[in-house]
C-alpha cells in the first residue's frame, strides 16, 4: 500500500467522508434489515463491511445504489444531504455499484450488458466504439471471455461476474461499490480485481468492499466496518486489528467455532481451508474481549474518522 | 467518458499479436471467408439459435403442399391477395411484437383495431370529417388507450393480462356504441383510404427501383459497418460474403416483384406494412430506446438497476402496441371498405398474437425481432388462403391454424432447451 503514491488534490481533504450515513435503518416487514446504521466513505480509501449472512449488508448497498430507499436516516453526499431515490440518481451522484446478484440481462450481449443505461453513441448506437471500450475493460481485468458478441447467459459464473464488475467502471464513479466481487471468481482474477481495488484507490476513488474473505479484506481494504444482525458493531483500521478481533465483532463473541476451530488447526495447520479466508497465522484465541463491538457501540463515529487519518501516515 | 482505472489501461489493451480485438481468444473458432460464415451459420443453428430458419421453411412446405394441391396457389393473382390480406393483421402482428418483448401481453388489439374502424366509418360518414381527421382521432383514441394500459400497469401493477382482457370487453362495447343502431357503415369506394387498400400499386419500374434501393442499402450498411469495426480493430466478415448478401436479396426482390407486376403488382397497403416492419426493426436494433425493450423483457430488475426509466419502456410499448392495433384496424376496414360490428371480431386478436409467435417472438420476453411480424403473418395468410382456394370451410382453417401456433411454441420450447444445453438460456 503506497500511500505516497495517494494524489492529494484527487483525494480531496481526508477529514471529509464523500459519503457519510448517519442512522440508516430499513425493516422489510417485520424484519428489522438495519438499524440506524452509520457509515463514512472517504475518498482513496477502501473500507470494507463484514458481517454473517443477513447482516444488511446488501440492503446496505440497495440503499446507496437507490434501488430501495430507506425507512430513516441521512446521506450525505460531500457535506451535502441526498436522497436516493433511483438507480438514475446514485449512478449521477457518482456511485457505481456491483450487485451480489449480479443484474445482468441474459438475453442481452456482453457489451450490451456493459453499457446498458448508458450506451455511446448519438442517435444511433455506437457498437463498434462500445465493443473497443468493452475489450478494454474487459482485458484490465484478465477477463477470460471469449467473444463480447454472446448472450451474457452463455458465460460462466465468474465470467459474470467479471462482466458486471467491468460494468461499474463505465464512466467516471466517485464511489465504488462491490458486493462480494470475488465470490465465484478464480486465483487470477480475483487477483486481478484486488489489484485493480487498490489501483481505484491509488485514483482517489472511494471503494466500499463486501466480502466474507478476511484474506482479501486484509489485503486490500484500510478500513474495516462490522455488521452484525443490522447494526454497527465495530470500525476497525485494518493495520491495527487482528484477524480474531473481526471475527469476534461478527460474531459478537470471541470465544466461538471460528476462533476454536483457528485455535485448534493453528499449529502447523491450515486454517484458511477451514473457514473461508482465515488467514492462517491466527495461533491463540481472541485475546482482547473488551474489542467486541457490544462495548464499542460508538466505534463508527468521530473516532473512527480520527483514526483514519492516523492509519494514513507512513 | 473518462478510464478510472488509468494509465494501465492503454499497456493492457495492447494487441500482442496481429488479430482483431475480437477474434484473440484461442478458444474462438475461427471463421474465415465464405466457408467461414457458413461453418458458424451451422454451428449457430446445432446450438439452438435457430433465429427465423423455422419459419422460413415452414413457410417454403405450406407454399409447396398448397401449390400441389392447388395450382392457382402461387399464381401472380393469388400471392397478390395474399399480400394484401396479410397487411392488416400484420400491422397489429408488429404491436404484439413489441408488447410479447418486455414479456407482457394486449389480449384487446382486436377490440381497439375494431373502435379505429368504427371511428373511421363515423367520422367519415355520419359526421362528415374529411379522412385525415377521422385517421388522427382513430389514432388518438388508440394511444390514449395504450397510455391508460400503461398507466394502470406501471402504477397499480395490475397485470397487464387483467386490463387488456377488460380493455377487450370495454372497447368491444364502445366500438358498438359508435356504431350506432345499424352496426355496419359502409365507407365510400372511391374515397382514398380505400383506394390506397385497394387499387393502389406500386408501377413495375418504381417496385424495382425500391428492391434496388433496398439492396443497396443493406450493402452500404454493411459495407460501412465493416469500414467502422476495422478502424476500431475489430474483426470484419469479408466483403464477399457482404456482396453474395445483398445481390441474393436483389434477385429475390425484383423476381418475387416481376413475378407480382404479371398481375396487379405490389400493393401500397404491403409496401406500407413492409416499411412499418423495417422501421420498427431499426429503432428496436440500433436505439437506445430499442435496447432498454430487450433489457426489460430480459430482466427488469437489472434494467431498473442500469438506470433505465422502465415504466416508460412499458408505457410507449403498451401504446405502441395500441398504436398498430389502430392502424391495422384502419388498413382492414379499408380493405373491406366497412366498418361493421364484426371488424376487429372473430378471430383478428388470436392471428395476430399467434403470427408474433409463430414468427418466432418468444412469449417470455426478450427475445424476438420485428420481421416476425411478417414472417408469421404470411404463415398464417398462407394456410388460410389455400384452404379457401381448396374449398374448405373456417371450422378446418381454425383447426389447422392452432396446430401450426403449437407447432411454433414447440419449435420455441425445444430450441430454448436447446439453447440451456449449449449454455444460451
Ligand atoms: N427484499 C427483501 N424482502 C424481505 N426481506 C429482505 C429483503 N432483502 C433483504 N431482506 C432481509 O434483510 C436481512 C438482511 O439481508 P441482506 O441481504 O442485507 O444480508 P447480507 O448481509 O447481504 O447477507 P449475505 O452475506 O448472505 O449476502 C435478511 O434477514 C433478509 O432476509
Ligand atoms: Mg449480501
Amino acid at each position: 500500500m503506497s500511500l505516497q503514491a495517494q494524489p492529494v488534490e484527487q483525494a480531496g481533504p481526508v477529514g471529509e467522508p464523500v459519503i457519510s450515513l448517519r442512522g440508516i435503518s430499513k425493516n422489510f416487514g417485520a424484519v428489522r434489515a438495519l438499524d440506524a446504521v452509520d457509515l463514512d466513505i472517504f475518498r482513496g480509501e477502501v473500507v470494507a463491511i463484514v458481517g454473517d449472512n443477513g447482516a444488511g449488508k446488501s440492503t446496505l448497498v440497495k440503499i446507496l445504489a437507490g434501488v430501495h430507499p430507506q425507512d430513516s436516516g441521512t446521506i450525505s453526499f460531500e457535506g451535502r444531504d441526498v436522497s436516493i431515490h433511483s438507480p438514475a440518481e446514485s449512478r449521477t451522484l457518482g456511485l457505481a455499484t456491483v450487485f451480489q446478484d449480479l443484474a445482468l440481462c441474459d438475453n442481452l450481449d456482453v457489451v450490451s450488458n456493459l453499457f446498458l443505461g448508458r450506451e455511446m453513441g448519438g442517435l444511433t448506437l455506437d457498437e463498434e466504439e462500445m465493443e473497443k471500450r468493452s475489450w478494454e475493460l474487459l482485458q484490465q481485468l484478465s477477463a477470460k471471455i471469449p467473444s463480447v458478441r454472446i448472450a451474457v447467459a452463455s458465460l460462466s459464473g465468474g465470467q459474470r461476474q467479471t462482466v458486471a464488475i467491468a460494468r461499474s467502471l463505465i464512466g467516471d464513479p466517485a464511489v465504488v461499490i462491490l458486493d462480494e466481487p470475488t465470490a465465484a471468481l478464480g486465483v487470477a482474477q480475483t487477483a486481478e480485481v484486488l489489484n485493480l481495488i487498490e489501483r481505484l484507490r491509488e485514483r482517489g476513488l472511494g471503494v466500499v468492499l463486501i466480502s466474507h474473505n478476511m484474506a482479501d479484506v486484509q489485503a486490500v481494504a484500510d478500513r474495516v466496518a462490522v455488521l452484525r444482525l443490522g447494526r454497527n458493531n465495530g470500525d476497525f483500521m485494518v493495520a491495527d486489528v487482528s484477524y480474531e478481533d473481526i471475527i469476534a465483532a461478527i460474531t459478537g463473541a470471541s470465544d466461538n467455532a471460528v476462533t476454536r476451530r483457528a485455535s485448534a488447526q493453528a499449529p502447523g495447520g491450515r486454517a484458511g481451508d477451514a473457514e473461508p479466508g482465515g488467514p492462517p497465522k491466527v495461533v491463540e484465541a481472541a485475546k482482547d474481549v473488551g474489542r467486541t463491538g457490544t462495548e464499542h457501540p460508538d466505534a463508527g463515529g468521530a473516532d473512527g474518522r480520527h483514526s483514519t487519518e492516523e492509519g494514513r501516515q507512513p | 467518458m473518462t478510464n478510472p482505472i488509468g494509465p494501465k489501461a492503454a499497456a493492457a489493451s495492447g494487441a500482442p499479436s496481429g488479430l482483431a480485438t475480437d477474434r484473440q481468444d484461442e478458444r474462438l473458432a475461427r471463421d474465415e471467408g465464405i466457408g467461414g460464415a457458413i461453418a458458424s451459420f451451422r454451428r449457430r443453428v446445432a446450438g439452438g439459435d435457430l433465429g427465423s430458419l423455422p419459419v422460413v421453411i415452414g413457410l417454403v412446405i405450406i407454399w409447396a403442399i398448397f401449390q400441389i394441391l392447388n395450382p392457382n396457389f402461387l399464381s401472380a393473382n393469388n400471392l397478390v391477395n395474399l399480400s394484401l390480406q396479410c397487411a392488416a393483421t400484420g400491422t397489429i402482428a408488429i404491436g404484439v411484437v413489441l408488447v410479447l418483448l418486455v414479456a407482457q401481453i394486449d389480449l384487446s388489439i382486436g377490440s381497439v383495431s375494431g373502435l379505429s374502424a368504427a371511428i373511421l366509418g363515423v367520422g367519415i360518414t355520419v359526421a362528415g370529417w374529411p379522412i385525415w381527421l377521422a385517421i388522427v382521432v382513430a389514432v388518438a383514441v388508440g394511444l390514449l388507450i395504450g397510455l391508460a394500459y400503461g398507466l394502470l400497469f406501471t402504477k397499480f401493477g395490475v397485470p397487464t393480462f387483467v386490463i387488456t382482457l377488460a380493455g377487450l370487453l370495454a372497447f368491444l362495447g364502445l366500438q358498438l356504441r359508435v356504431l350506432g343502431p345499424n352496426g355496419s357503415i359502409n365507407l365510400p369506394y372511391d374515397s382514398w383510404i380505400v383506394q390506397f387498400a385497394q387499387a393502389w400499386f406500386l408501377p413495375p419500374w418504381l417496385a424495382i427501383l425500391l428492391a434496388a434501393v433496398a439492396a443497396a442499402g443493406m450493402f452500404l450498411s454493411d459495407w460501412l459497418r465493416a469500414r467502422r469495426r476495422r478502424a476500431a480493430g475489430l474483426s470484419t466478415g469479408p466483403v464477399s460474403l457482404m456482396v453474395i448478401k445483398s445481390t441474393a436479396l436483389l434477385v429475390v426482390l425484383v423476381v418475387a416483384v416481376a413475378y407480382l407486376a404479371t398481375d396487379r403488382g405490389v400493393g401500397m397497403m404491403f409496401l406500407l406494412f413492409v416499411v412499418l416492419v423495417v422501421v420498427m426493426n431499426f429503432f428496436l436494433v440500433r436505439t437506445r430506446w430499442g435496447r432498454a425493450v430487450f433489457a426489460v423483457g430480459g430482466n427488469v430488475e437489472a434494467a431498473r438497476r442500469a438506470g433505465i426509466k422502465v415504466n416508460r419502456i412499458y408505457v410507449s410499448v403498451l401504446m405502441l402496441g395500441t398504436f398498430f392495433a389502430t392502424i391495422g384496424g384502419l388498413l382492414a376496414s379499408a380493405r373491406l371498405t366497412s366498418a361493421s360490428l364484426s371488424s376487429g371480431g372473430g378471430d383478428t386478436n388470436l392471428v395476430a398474437i399467434a403470427a408474433a409467435v409463430i414468427g418466432g417472438t418468444s412469449l417470455f420476453g426478450g427475445r424476438g425481432s420485428a420481421y416476425s411480424a411478417l414472417l408469421g403473418i404470411l404463415v398464417i395468410q398462407s394456410i388460410s388462403n389455400g384452404l379457401t382456394l381448396l374449398n374448405l370451410d373456417s371450422s378446418i382453417r381454425y383447426m389447422i391454424t392452432g396446430a401450426v401456433l403449437l407447432l411454433a411454441v414447440i419449435i420455441d420450447s425445444l430450441s430454448r432447451r436447446s439453447r440451456a444445453s449449449h449454455g444460451q438460456a
